[in-house]
C-alpha cells in the first residue's frame, strides 16, 4: 500500500529524474571518450559526435597498437602497478602488525615516526635531490620505492589487526608458535576484507600516478602510460593554442589520444564493479577511526 | 628493594621482553628504514632554502645566504599572486563543492527507489577513479575551440566560440568544476555512512507525531549530520594552502598564470623547470610550515568539537 501523498509522489518522481541526470553528467565525459575513439576524425572535427558513435572505424586503435611507445608504456604501467602494489602491501602489513601489539616496546616511537610524516614533509626539491643522491633517478627501483608506503593505510591496517581477539594469538603461542606464525596463520587470513581494500587503494593509486614518474624518469622506455598520456594531452592543448593552424593531422591525433585513454581505463572499468564495495568499506573504516 | 635494584630489574625485564618480541621488530624494520631513507633523509636537504644550492657543491657544500630566497619570494610579484590564487581556489571550493556534496548526499538519502539508488551511486563514484591526466585531457578536448563539445553547443545556439583555456577569467571556474565532477559523488560516501547511523526510531516517532518528510529532514537528518559536517569543514581548513598541483600544471599556460599559478605550481616550476632549487625549497618550506600549523590547529579544534581527532 502506498502511503505517500500525491505531492510526495511527484517529489519522488522529480528527484528520481534529477538523479538520473546527475548520473548521466558523471559518466558522460567517459562515454564521450569511448564513442569518440570509435568515431572518425571527420565526425569529431565537424562536431557530429554527441551520444553515439559516428562513422565507426578502428583506425585510431590501429594507430595506437602500432605505436611502440604506447605499448611499452602500457607494459610499464602494469609492471609498476603490480610490483609496486605488492611492495606497498608487504611493507604496510609488516609495519601495521607489530604496531597493533600493545606489549611491544618502542611502539609509540615507531608510530610517531610514521605519524609525523602526515603533518610535515621535506618538500618537492629536497625529495628530488634525495632520490638523485640515492642514485635512483631514472630507475624503475626509484619509482617502485618512492611513495610506496602511506601512513594512513598503515593506520587502517593496524586498526584492523587490533580488532582481532588476543585469545587466538595466545592459543597459537601455547602450542609453541612464533609471532610470524600468528601473523601468517591467524591475522592475515582474518583480514581478507582489509587486505583487499588496501590492495585496491594502492593499485588504483599506482595505476593513476603520473606526477613523480614524470619528474623522476627521463628514459622513454621506462615511463608509464600516464606520463605518455600527459605528453599527448599537453601537446593537444598546445596545438589548440595555435588554433588557426589546426589541420587534419592534428585532429587524427586527438582520436588517438581518446583511444589511448580508453585502453588506459579499461582495466579500471573491468574491476570497478568488484572494487566498489571495497572502496566504500575502506572509507567506512577510515571514517570510523576518524 | 631500593630504587636502583628495581630499576635494574625492570631494565632486565625490558630487555627480556624486547628479545621475546624480536620477530615483531624484524617485521617493522623495513618500514622504519623506508621512512627514514625516503621521508626523513630528504629533510636534511631543507637547508638549501637558506643556501645558494649548486649541484656541484652539493647540499652541505653550498654557501649560506640566510633568508635571501624568502626575501626574493615575498618581495617579488609571485608571492601575492600564488598565495591569492591558492586561497581563492580553496575558498571557492569550500563555497561550492563542499555544500554540493552534502546536498547530493541528502538527495540520495531521500531517493526511494533502492535499485536506482545503487545504480546512481555506482555512477557518481566512478569519476573519482579517473586519473588526473585523463581528467585534464577531457577538459582540454571538451573546451577545445574547434571541435570541443561545449563550443559545438555554443555554436549550435549561434554563439561565439570561446577558447576557454587561454582566458584567465575562466580558469578557476574550470578547475573547480573539474574537481567537483571528480569529487562530489565520491564525497557523499562519508555523509551517507553518517546518515546510516542516525537512529531510525527517531524517524518513526516523528512520523507518528505527524512530521512530514521535509520536517523530518530539517529536524532529524540535518542535525544528525552536523557533527560530520563540522569535522569535514575543520579538516578542510587544514588544507587551505594545498592545491592540485599535478592537475593545474596540465591545464595552465603562461597566459593564464595570473589566476592559475598557485604555491604548489610555483614550487614545481621554479624548481624543476627553472632549476632554481633553493627558491623552490624556500617556498615549499613556507607552505609546509603554514600547513603544519593549520593541521595542528584544526586537529585541536576538531578534538574539541567532535571528540574525534585525526587519528
Amino acid at each position: 500500500m502506498d502511503l505517500r501523498s500525491k505531492g510526495e509522489r511527484v517529489f519522488d518522481g522529480i528527484l528520481a529524474v534529477f538523479m538520473v541526470i546527475i548520473s548521466f553528467l558523471a559518466i558522460y565525459p567517459l562515454w564521450y571518450v569511448i564513442i569518440a575513439s570509435f568515431s572518425s576524425s571527420n565526425a569529431i572535427n565537424e562536431g557530429r559526435v554527441f551520444f553515439f558513435i559516428n562513422e565507426f572505424n578502428l583506425s585510431s586503435y590501429e594507430e595506437v597498437f602500432q605505436t611502440k611507445n604506447i605499448i611499452i608504456a602500457y607494459g610499464n604501467t602494469f609492471f609498476y602497478s603490480i610490483f609496486g602494489t605488492l611492495l606497498s602491501m608487504v611493507l604496510t602489513l609488516l609495519a601495521a602488525y607489530p604496531l597493533s601489539k600493545k606489549r611491544m616496546h618502542f611502539r609509540k616511537l615507531f608510530a610517531t615516526i610514521m605519524l609525523i610524516t602526515m603533518w610535515f614533509g621535506a618538500g618537492m626539491m629536497p625529495t628530488y635531490i634525495n632520490i638523485r643522491n640515492l642514485g635512483l633517478l631514472n630507475t624503475r627501483t626509484g619509482i617502485l620505492l618512492h611513495g610506496c608506503m602511506s601512513t594512513f593505510y598503515v593506520i587502517l591496517a593496524r586498526t584492523f589487526f587490533e580488532a582481532i581477539p588476543e585469545e587466538l594469538e595466545e592459543s597459537v603461542k601455547l602450542d609453541g608458535g612464533s609471532d610470524w606464525q600468528v601473523f601468517l596463520n591467524i591475522s592475515l587470513p582474518l583480514s581478507k576484507a582489509m587486505i583487499a581494500t588496501l590492495t585496491l587503494y594502492y593499485f588504483v593509486g599506482r595505476w593513476n600516478s603520473f606526477f613523480w614518474s614524470m619528474i623522476l624518469l627521463t628514459d622513454a622506455d621506462k615511463i608509464p602510460l600516464q606520463v605518455l598520456l600527459k605528453k599527448l594531452v599537453v601537446e593537444m592543448n598546445a596545438n589548440y593554442s595555435q588554433a588557426a593552424t589546426i589541420d587534419y593531422s592534428t585532429m587524427s591525433r586527438e582520436t588517438m589520444v581518446y583511444a589511448t585513454i580508453v585502453i588506459s581505463i579499461i582495466p579500471m572499468i573491468i574491476i570497478y564493479p568488484f572494487i566498489q564495495k571495497y572502496f566504500v568499506s575502506g572509507v567506512m573504516i577510515g571514517a570510523v577511526k576518524g | 628493594m631500593n630504587e636502583k635494584t628495581s630499576f635494574f630489574i625492570s631494565r632486565k625485564k625490558h630487555i627480556r621482553e624486547v628479545v621475546r618480541d624480536k620477530q615483531l621488530y624484524f617485521m617493522i624494520l623495513p618500514a622504519i628504514i623506508w621512512y627514514i631513507v625516503f621521508l626523513y633523509l630528504p629533510m636534511y636537504g631543507i637547508q638549501i632554502a637558506f643556501k645558494d644550492y649548486s649541484v656541484f657543491k652539493g647540499i652541505t657544500g653550498s654557501a649560506w645566504v640566510g633568508l635571501k630566497h624568502f626575501r626574493d619570494f615575498f618581495g617579488g610579484v609571485y608571492a601575492w599572486r600564488t598565495i591569492r590564487n591558492t586561497l581563492l581556489i580553496n575558498i571557492y571550493q569550500l563555497l561550492t563543492v563542499f555544500p554540493l556534496t552534502i546536498i547530493l548526499a541528502l538527495l540520495l538519502n531521500e531517493l526511494r527507489y533502492k535499485k536506482l539508488k545503487s545504480v546512481v551511486q555506482t555512477m557518481i563514484y566512478l569519476p573519482h577513479f579517473i586519473s588526473a591526466v585523463i581528467v585534464a585531457g577531457l577538459v582540454i578536448s571538451f573546451l577545445s575551440p574547434e571541435a570541443g563539445i561545449i563550443n559545438s553547443i555554443i555554436a549550435m545556439f549561434g554563439g561565439e566560440k570561446i577558447y576557454f583555456l587561454i582566458k584567465p577569467e575562466y580558469f578557476r571556474a574550470i578547475y573547480i568544476t573539474m574537481g567537483g565532477w571528480q569529487g562530489i559523488g565520491f564525497g557523499t560516501i562519508l555523509y551517507t555512512s553518517a546518515l546510516c547511523s542516525i537512529d531510525s526510531e527517531l524517524y518513526q516517532a516523528a512520523s507518528i507525531d505527524g512530521a512530514g518528510r521535509f520536517k523530518r529532514l530539517i529536524h532529524i537528518t540535518i542535525p544528525g549530520l552536523m557533527p560530520t559536517i563540522a569535522i569535514m569543514l575543520i579538516l578542510r581548513m587544514g588544507s587551505m594552502l594545498s592545491s592540485g598541483t599535478a592537475t593545474i600544471i596540465l591545464l595552465y599556460q603562461p597566459i593564464t598564470y595570473e589566476t592559475a599559478d598557485t604555491i604548489g605550481t610555483f614550487v614545481y616550476r621554479s624548481g624543476l623547470i627553472e632549476n632554481n632549487f633553493s627558491l623552490s625549497t624556500a617556498v615549499g618550506l613556507f607552505e609546509g610550515v603554514v600547513s603544519f600549523i593549520l593541521v595542528l590547529g584544526t586537529n585541536i579544534l576538531s578534538k574539541k568539537v567532535g571528540e574525534i581527532s585525526l587519528w
